[in-house]
């Protein structure tokens, strides 16, 4: 193993991303047989004598939400729904962006400047703005969260992938298997795609963590996945108008939201430098 | 230089016409019905069908679309569907109150993120360092409405030092454009860390403190003045981002400004609102990148404009 790969598996940040990122997954995976109550369900003891929800305690360990329903139950089956729209989108966010940036890169001529054009039309539009119109008119699911989702954050990928793809097929080693006799399909697939494996791993990680926040967002607005199905965003959706009273019903989600986007975010930026040889021997 | 401008002004003016175009299919596009909205759920089909036709969504789709623009080159953007009013009215009364947001959010930004930034630096590798980076990187994976929450419930609802809602005077300002200036500042600290990092390695900063100069003073005066700038001249680009931010805090806050605008003619299939907004906003962002490209070579004599 190299040393940057040995920097990249000891470093604090790294470590702590990755234990994140695979807790989230076991309790996504196992919500329900890890899930100590029905996240349906309603308990008569789940809410105060006054009606109001409880806070963290022995029974409910991270409290009840407004209609007396366990939070931890929901936080796990949520997890769920977060590392869904998380993957989904993201993987085809990544693979249009690819596929788009390679041919638009490798290919080059019209076609490769109609597509950067479109992808400076697309950054100049307020995302948030599209992604919201879009969701809202369509109707909210969680796979059209998803799709939206995909629509909006292929972009960047593209103009990356873009960027390398021709910078990669300007080199001498290409000229030379062309003159070898080597198709277009042949160069594309054995020579410069691999290449690209490194960037599409970054943004595989990195997009996740933009992707979970832009679910979150788009669920806390209510017009992202919607109830009965729990995610971390509706879940504050849910209880905002009380979290002067019932903080915890908005904190333990969103710390939730955070800590999961930040160990993308931490585990995906170690790797571009774990897979950048200019980085070597820096820190 | 004038033939720079002039190629650039015209690719903003194609960039922006696009924007329209995509805004435009996706909003008339959609299996929602903005005249059954106007309307109402009760009303009968010739009520609907005349509300149609009273705002010309019976006409050929190239047709509405030319109208759309005829009027937009000549500052009309149309009319809200729902209030009758002028839409570039409506985005007028608002902008004010966004404008303020985006200054604010600048200034946080910069505060936090700059010294931050700076002072990683002069710590490299250090604990400071990390704990620095970590702290960056959460406000960058911080959802802006749990931070705008979190710094309502500590500052305003707990410690009573700001209100809670609404746009009157400074005071008011701090809260939604600390929850912007948090995401920023983290890049902010970000970028200004690695390009002091390079910077204090120069030759220059050597010789500075080989000549006997004191820390603070090398860092501050030699090091600062060229690591600040790049950064500085990248505030353009910001606007894009803010603008997304922009729906979320104002909705948080119950801020007057276009981002609540465009909130709630979505709910309402407003079109003509949507449309603006978004015209707006795209402006923006193409302004801001025009003037972050334009000043990059007074930044760094080596970048040509071409």
């Amino acid at each position: 193993m190299s040393r940057s790969w040995q920097r990249f598996f000891r470093s604090g940040t790294v470590l702590f991303g990755l234990v994140v990122i695979a807790v989230t997954v076991v309790v996504a995976v196992f919500a329900g047989v890890l899930a100590p109550y029905d996240y349906q369900q309603q308990f008569f003891d789940g809410l105060s004598l006054e009606g109001a929800p409880l806070p963290p305690g022995e029974r409910f360990w991270l409290g009840t939400d407004t209609l007396g329903r366990d939070l931890l139950s929901r936080m796990m089956v949520g997890a769920q729904t977060s590392l869904i729209v998380g993957v989904v989108a993201n993987g085809v966010a990544v693979t249009i962006g690819t596929v788009l940036g390679t041919l638009a890169g490798f290919l080059r001529g019209w076609v490769g400047t109609a597509l950067m054009r479109f992808t400076d039309l697309m950054m100049a539009f307020p995302v948030l703005i599209l992604a919201i119109a879009l969701a809202a008119i369509i109707g909210p699911s969680l796979w059209i969260v998803a799709m939206v989702i995909a629509a909006v954050n292929w972009v960047q990928v593209a103009r990356v992938v873009y960027t390398e793809t021709t910078s990669i097929a300007e080199r001498e080693f290409i000229t030379a298997i062309r003159n070898l006799g080597a198709s277009d399909a042949r160069i594309l697939a054995r020579h410069i795609v691999p290449h690209l494996v490194p960037t599409m791993l970054v943004w595989a990680t990195l997009g996740i963590a933009t992707t979970v926040l832009l679910e979150a967002t788009l669920s806390f607005l209510g017009i992202g996945v919607q109830p009965p199905q729990p995610s971390w965003g509706n879940i504050i959706q849910e209880s905002v108008s009380y979290f002067t009273t019932a903080p915890w019903l908005v904190f333990i989600p969103g710390a939730a939201i955070l800590l999961l986007a930040l160990s993308f975010n931490l585990v995906g930026d170690a790797l571009r430098d774990a897979m950048d040889p200019t980085q070597r021997g820096r820190g | 230089m004038a033939r720079y401008l002039a190629r650039r002004l015209v690719q903003a003016a194609l960039i922006l016409v696009g924007v329209t175009i995509i805004t435009f299919l996706l909003t008339h596009l959609v299996p929602a019905d903005p005249a059954r909205m106007v309307a109402g759920r009760n009303a009968s089909l010739d009520t609907v069908e005349s509300i149609r036709h009273q705002l010309g969504l019976d006409r050929p789709l190239v047709e509405q679309y030319l109208r759309y623009m005829g009027g937009l080159l000549q500052g009309d953007l149309g009319r809200s569907y729902i209030q009758r009013i002028d839409v570039a009215e409506l985005i007028a009364a608002r902008l004010p109150a966004t404008l303020a947001l985006l200054a604010g959010a600048i200034l946080c930004e910069l505060l936090i993120g700059i010294p931050a930034g700076l002072f990683a630096a002069t710590q490299r590798g250090r604990f400071a360092d990390r704990a620095i980076m970590v702290a960056a990187f959460s406000g960058v994976s911080a959802p802006q409405f749990v931070v705008g929450l979190l710094l309502l419930y500590v500052f305003a609802f707990g410690l009573g030092w700001f209100p809670t809602r609404g746009f009157n005077g400074v005071d008011s300002l701090v809260l939604p454009a600390m929850t912007l200036g948090i995401l920023g500042g983290g890049w902010y600290a970000r970028m200004m860390r690695s390009t002091m990092v390079d910077v204090l390695r120069q030759d220059y900063i050597r010789t500075a403190w080989a000549k006997g100069a004191g820390g603070t003073r090398v860092v501050l005066v030699h090091g600062l003045r060229n690591g600040i700038l790049p950064i500085v001249a990248m505030i353009g680009l910001d606007i894009g981002i803010f603008m997304n931010g922009v729906v979320v805090v104002e909705t948080v806050f119950g801020w007057p400004g276009i981002g609540q605008l465009a909130w709630q003619a979505i709910q309402r299939l407003d079109v003509p609102i949507i449309m603006g907004v978004t015209m707006v906003a795209a402006v923006g962002v193409v302004l801001g990148n025009l003037v972050a490209d334009l000043i990059a070579p007074f930044v760094d004599p080596r970048i040509k404009l071409r």
